[in-house]
């Protein structure tokens, strides 16, 4: 038992054949800390905190994606998309933490929009619920609306706080908070996605996508990369419609009371959980 | 009946008591002014008038309704209000006076809205103008037109003057004594100078710290012979006598206030 464990390591670790290639990337960072170090830029701490992270996270969800795709089980493909999903919750929900009730309007919007864009792709035939397929679109998706969910929560608490007096105004003259916040609802959610379009608008013009610039790295040809390009780039715009129009609606609930008032901007220093 | 009647409203955010125990009545076609130190509750007692606040139920009645049982927009139509700073919507001053009637799908005739613009002092002409071109004065004019579009019992004003120069404070004036005489309207006015409160108001509500110090009519409370002397102490800008500050000073020819006491 303890020798299959063992042997196991042993054949993971032979699996790492490009660790040289990867001693020999390294030098860039150490030259980037000689330049920190030479411009008193004070960041060589930091280069190598982020350069041992960066290491050790990818070479383990290496190994564990390794174990997950060798299981070939949907239990586990799935339970890696619910870890994932809680990950960008808490994260986006500590970036919009002025939002009163952060944590769940991060958790509902990201998690809706993720796995309404997955259940469309499946559905629709687009790819097949397999590890290999599932794990890393999943992980796109989610990372796409973690940003998106982030933006609309701190743009909406912004513009509500900043743009109370105008609010107030409309209420006051008999508004419905959604009809009194019908503006900052709009940018927000505006603001969010049009980074998104534009870059699907200039693809390929200025840089080539990560998704197609690692499939020409693995051997792939360029015309079975831009494919596999183009649907990852209309489903991230439909995953980050979905999660911002579900975040900019939650958002805007957790900000009015049932009686139209307009709450004030959650403390700041209060924990996001 | 009273227009409007507030029983025993105490308002509390987090554990800090912002009102205690308010009682108060303001009948048809009065103007009650509410005068206090920052900080003491008057715009928050204003503010729960048309429960931009949430105030308790069976605390604050609207012709002998309880308020927190009427339908909350239909509410804040009867009860308009105008705040300090005049936030003007995008648009022209036509789309902001007939913003409140378009929320319920009415729309308002371009004779009423000129109707609106001569209640307020402002010509015609200035119905196609953008708003955001206004001065502060024509501004808090629109802002006051924009809440009679919705033909309101009871107008609420909060410091609607504060923000303004002399002149433009005086046509503000002018307009709401113009609109009392016109249309029997109902203020309850909070204002941050008591000589304002003298001119204006039928019966003055001195707050401090939350609480009720005096109420009375203006003449009475504020007669520098006979009056509140609390009240012509904040009147001559020392507010030593009230609870809101921490010290309090004995002056001479009158007793010292103790904080206790109010």
């Amino acid at each position: 038992m303890l020798n299959d464990t063992f042997n196991t390591i042993d054949a993971a670790l032979g699996n790492l054949t490009d660790l040289p290639r990867i001693g020999l990337a390294l030098l860039l960072v150490i030259l980037a800390a000689g330049i920190s170090r030479w411009q008193r830029a004070d960041l060589e701490r930091d280069l190598a905190v982020a350069a041992a992270r960066a290491f050790v996270q990818l070479i383990a969800i290496g190994y564990l994606l390794e174990v997950i795709f060798n299981q070939d089980n949907p239990l586990w493909t799935t339970a890696l998309l619910a870890v994932m999903i809680g990950i960008a919750a808490r994260t986006a929900g500590r970036r919009g933490r002025q939002t009163p009730a952060a944590s769940r309007v991060a958790l509902l919007s990201i998690g809706i929009g993720s796995v309404l864009t997955l259940a469309v792709l499946i559905v629709a035939g687009v790819f097949d619920y397999t590890p290999q397929a599932i794990i890393p679109i999943g992980g796109m998706i989610i990372g796409n609306a973690m940003t998106v969910a982030a933006q609309v929560m701190d743009r909406m608490a912004v513009d509500l706080h900043d743009q109370r007096a105008l609010i107030e105004s409309r209420l006051a003259l008999g508004a419905t908070s959604r009809q009194a916040s019908h503006q900052q609802f709009r940018r927000a959610l505006r603001n969010a996605m049009i980074p998104h379009i534009d870059t699907t608008k200039t693809t390929g013009l200025i840089k080539l996508p990560g998704a197609m610039t690692g499939m020409i790295l693995a051997g792939a040809s360029p015309l079975a990369a831009v494919q596999l390009q183009l649907i990852v780039m209309y489903m991230l715009v439909g995953a980050v419609t979905f999660t911002g129009l579900i975040a900019a609606y939650l958002t805007y609930r957790a900000f009015f009371t049932g009686a139209h008032q307009l709450k004030a901007l959650a403390p700041s220093s209060g924990a996001a959980a | 009946m009273a227009a409007l009647e507030v029983r025993h409203l105490s308002l509390v955010r987090g554990d800090y008591e912002v009102l205690h125990d308010i009682s108060l009545t303001v009948e048809p076609g009065e103007t009650l002014g509410i005068i206090g130190p920052s900080g003491s509750g008057k715009s928050s007692l204003l503010r729960c008038l048309n429960r931009l606040e949430e105030p308790a139920p069976g605390t604050v009645f609207l012709y002998g309704e309880d308020i927190t049982t009427l339908p909350v927009v239909a509410l804040r139509r009867r009860v308009g209000m105008v705040f300090q700073q005049p936030a003007m919507f995008p648009g022209t001053v036509a789309d902001n006076i007939t913003y409140g009637p378009s929320l319920r799908g009415e729309a308002l005739a371009p004779e009423r809205v000129k109707a609106l613009l001569d209640m307020v002092l402002l010509g015609p002409e200035l119905a196609g103008r953008p708003a955001a071109e206004l001065s502060g004065g024509q501004a808090q004019r629109v802002a006051i037109a924009r809440a009679l579009a919705n033909e309101p019992d009871v107008l609420l004003l909060d410091e609607p003057t504060s923000s303004l120069d002399p002149i433009a404070t005086r046509t503000v004036e002018e307009t709401l004594a113009a609109l009392r005489e016109r249309l029997g309207l109902t203020l309850v006015w909070v204002s941050h100078a008591v000589e304002q409160a003298r001119r204006v108001a039928d019966r003055v509500l001195l707050l401090d710290g939350g609480r009720v110090v005096a109420l009375d009519r203006a003449e009475r409370l504020l007669d520098p012979q006979t009056g509140d002397e609390r009240a012509l102490a904040f009147a001559q800008g020392d507010s030593n006598g009230l609870h809101h500050e921490a010290t309090n000073r004995a002056r001479p020819g009158r007793p010292a206030v103790s904080a206790e006491e109010t």
